[in-house]
């Protein structure tokens, strides 16, 4: 009886359709559906639309399955943590089994539908990101090392990648230009977010920067990636991905972007004193303020710069090639 | 007293739902498959002997 116990975990309610929904994480869908989308449409080149369509869903539903592996292998600091405690396997209503075999066969169901509808190289990428994310960042750098986000980033920054790969069957530098934007873009990100949420990483025994190298030295690190990244994303009108819009959009933001980690830097965001044991998830005191307007910033200064690309391809608009 | 081991409305329910989307998830796929065929195949769909 002890037995049956120890290996059945207690179940509150029935498991809904909605509780596998879940699993996949429909929000991070919905980024790499962008991004994706993105790099399908820069590549530029003809594809059948309802192919395209394809190849978008096999990117979201490998994405999903991706997240349902996730979810299996963290239950244990999911269930510790308030912002992911309430997640279907810590919660009780799926179990862990249930996601593992809903994350393994939607893998190999988006993997091989892309590589049949498509070409084999987008689903040996869409394969590496699922394996990458399932294993090299959840089972092995999420609570190895400080630089989890920065390496494991890498497989939300492949989808313009495979985007791409599947419209051409090739992978050229600009495609990369995507894939490095989005990766540079990840540690400013999170690690601003970071800031004013140590407590919940550390509760769950997760390494996050703050927690591990302290509030000043990631404040450091948030302004020297955005000392890289804000270039790097000026180089789409080099290499003639970007045009005029673009251009504009990406300098003007960027500026704002680094004006708004130098602000970062300057403050004492993530200091102990700026928390307090009883605050709530997403309560923000004074000196968290410039971690959080950042944290801010970067999604909507990452969405504007995709969705300029993508407006300027669909809209046709002559790219910059400045080097030539 | 009730029976631990039956099923209740909730649970029955649940289940049904699940059903209905695993259902729905493996006609979805039949159809995608189905129509990347033919429009992989395109106009050499009838193109073989018969």
């Amino acid at each position: 009886m002890a037995m049956i116990q120890a290996v059945s975990a207690p179940t509150r309610a029935p498991a809904r359709w909605q509780d596998f929904l879940q699993l996949l994480k429909p929000r991070v869908m919905s980024l790499v559906v962008f991004t994706g989308l993105t790099g399908l449409v820069c590549a530029g080149t003809p594809v059948h639309p309802f192919l395209a369509g394809v190849a978008i869903l096999c990117i979201a539903v490998g994405a999903g399955a991706s997240g349902a592996l996730n979810m299996w292998y963290d239950a244990d600091i999911d269930g510790k943590m308030r912002r992911t405690r309430g997640r279907p396997v810590p919660a009780g209503r799926v179990q862990g089994a249930d996601a593992l075999a809903l994350g393994v066969v939607l893998s190999m169901f988006s993997v091989m539908l892309m590589g049949m509808a498509l070409n084999w190289l987008a689903a040996g990428l869409l394969a590496f990101t699922i394996f990458f994310y399932a294993v090299v960042y959840t089972v092995w750098l999420k609570r190895w090392t400080a630089q989890n986000i920065v390496i494991g980033g890498l497989a939300g920054a492949l989808p313009p990648v495979i985007g791409w790969a599947a419209a051409t069957g090739t992978v050229p530098l600009n495609a990369w230009l995507l894939c490095g934007i989005i990766f540079m873009w990840t540690p400013p990100h999170f690690w601003a977010l970071s800031l004013y949420t140590s407590e919940d990483y550390k509760k769950a025994g997760v390494p996050m920067m703050p927690l591990v190298a302290g509030a000043s030295s990631t404040r450091k690190q948030i302004l020297i990636y955005s000392l890289l990244f804000t270039p790097l994303c000026l180089t789409p009108v080099l290499t003639g991905l970007g045009g005029p819009i673009y251009l504009a959009v990406a300098g003007l933001g960027g500026l704002v972007f680094l004006l708004l980690a130098v602000r970062l830097f300057r403050s004492r965001a993530g200091d102990a004193q700026a928390q307090r044991k009883d605050d709530g998830l997403y309560d923000v005191r004074a000196g968290a303020k410039d971690a959080r307007n950042l944290f801010a910033f970067s999604i909507l200064y990452l969405t504007l710069l995709f969705a300029t690309l993508l407006g300027e391809h669909l809209m046709r608009v002559t790219p910059l090639d400045l080097l030539s | 007293m009730s029976d631990p081991a039956r099923e209740t409305d909730v649970e029955a329910r649940a289940r049904r739902g699940r059903n209905i989307a695993l259902a729905l998830g493996l006609v979805i796929f039949v159809i995608l498959v189905f129509v990347v065929t033919i429009v992989k195949l395109g106009g050499n769909v009838a193109n073989r002997p018969l």
